[in-house]
């Protein structure tokens, strides 16, 4: 059977779907990633989404459910590469993919992950924000 | 006045399982580019048509989408008719409502594909079945 291939890189998971997603593919991947979140004890969870060209709210209602479910497991999700023709038509069906973080690309994605499992990364920012009020 | 359109070309395709979706999709994505449908109006018909062929697959276990390139003066456009033989919608309005379902789902499948097409009518018989017709234009 047809399986979304799941790549461990440290503390993070990542999916990269290349395919169209028929159901039962979406929601195989759901359990599949939320059981390599607690295998794995990951703490991000990044999905790639750039070579996906339609989402209808299926495919929305189960980003969301990864993202909802991996929270509960204490990892961050972050849907990255999103088409904007996709963005588009989500946002008219009605399904504005809220609770999921999302980002441009990869890069930005990792980066985004990394600040949320790094807390020192934020107090850094805001310490450099008192640096410029008080001069 | 509107000027009825003149069917160019038509098609059919028998959906039974879920593994029919994706080669129906991309069915209908040939039909878009054929007429040099946008990229942002052809996902918007795609995702429409994957929300009705869904429905059409989890309360009538099936169907035939009927898929025809249209023209209209100057403008081209994609038509599909989902027919099924399932048990019918009893209160279509209702049916209509953001986020009312009768499923497990989110509710949006029927409003939502409203949005995202032109043309948009729906007739449901109890009993006899259900029929979904949607028009995107080209440029609509």
């Amino acid at each position: 059977m047809e399986k979304i291939p799941i790549l461990r890189m440290g503390q993070f998971l990542l999916v990269t779907i290349q395919v169209d997603l028929y159901d039962q593919l979406a929601e195989n991947l759901e359990s599949d990633l939320i059981n390599m979140v607690k295998k794995t004890n990951a703490k991000g969870v990044l999905i790639d989404v750039s070579s996906v060209s339609i989402i209808d709210s299926f495919m929305g209602r189960i980003l969301g459910n990864i993202a909802t479910m991996s929270k509960i497991m204490d990892a961050d999700t972050v849907v990255v590469g999103m088409q904007p023709a996709v963005a588009i038509t989500l946002v008219e069906l009605g399904l504005p993919l809220k609770g999921v973080h999302t980002a441009l690309n990869v890069e930005k994605g990792m980066e985004l992950l990394k600040s949320k499992i790094l807390p020192g990364e934020e107090y850094q920012e805001e310490d450099d924000d008192h640096a410029d009020s008080t001069e | 006045m509107t000027i009825t359109p003149i069917v160019l070309n038509k098609d059919s395709i028998v959906i039974t399982k879920e593994q029919d979706v994706v080669p129906f999709r991309n069915r209908v994505k040939e039909y878009a580019v054929k007429i040099g449908m946008s990229l942002v109006n052809q996902t918007k018909l795609i995702t429409g048509a994957s929300e009705l062929v869904r429905n059409m697959l989890k309360y009538a276990k099936g169907g035939v989408v009927k898929i025809e390139v249209l023209s209209r003066g100057r403008e081209n456009g994609i038509r599909l008719i989902f027919e099924d033989k399932g048990p019918g919608i009893p209160d279509i309005n209702k049916a209509m409502t953001d986020g009312f379902s009768t499923g497990r789902s989110m509710g949006l499948g029927l409003p939502g594909t409203k949005r995202l097409m032109n043309e948009f009518d729906i007739k449901s018989q109890v009993g006899e079945g259900t029929i979904v017709t949607v028009v995107k234009w080209k440029n609509g």
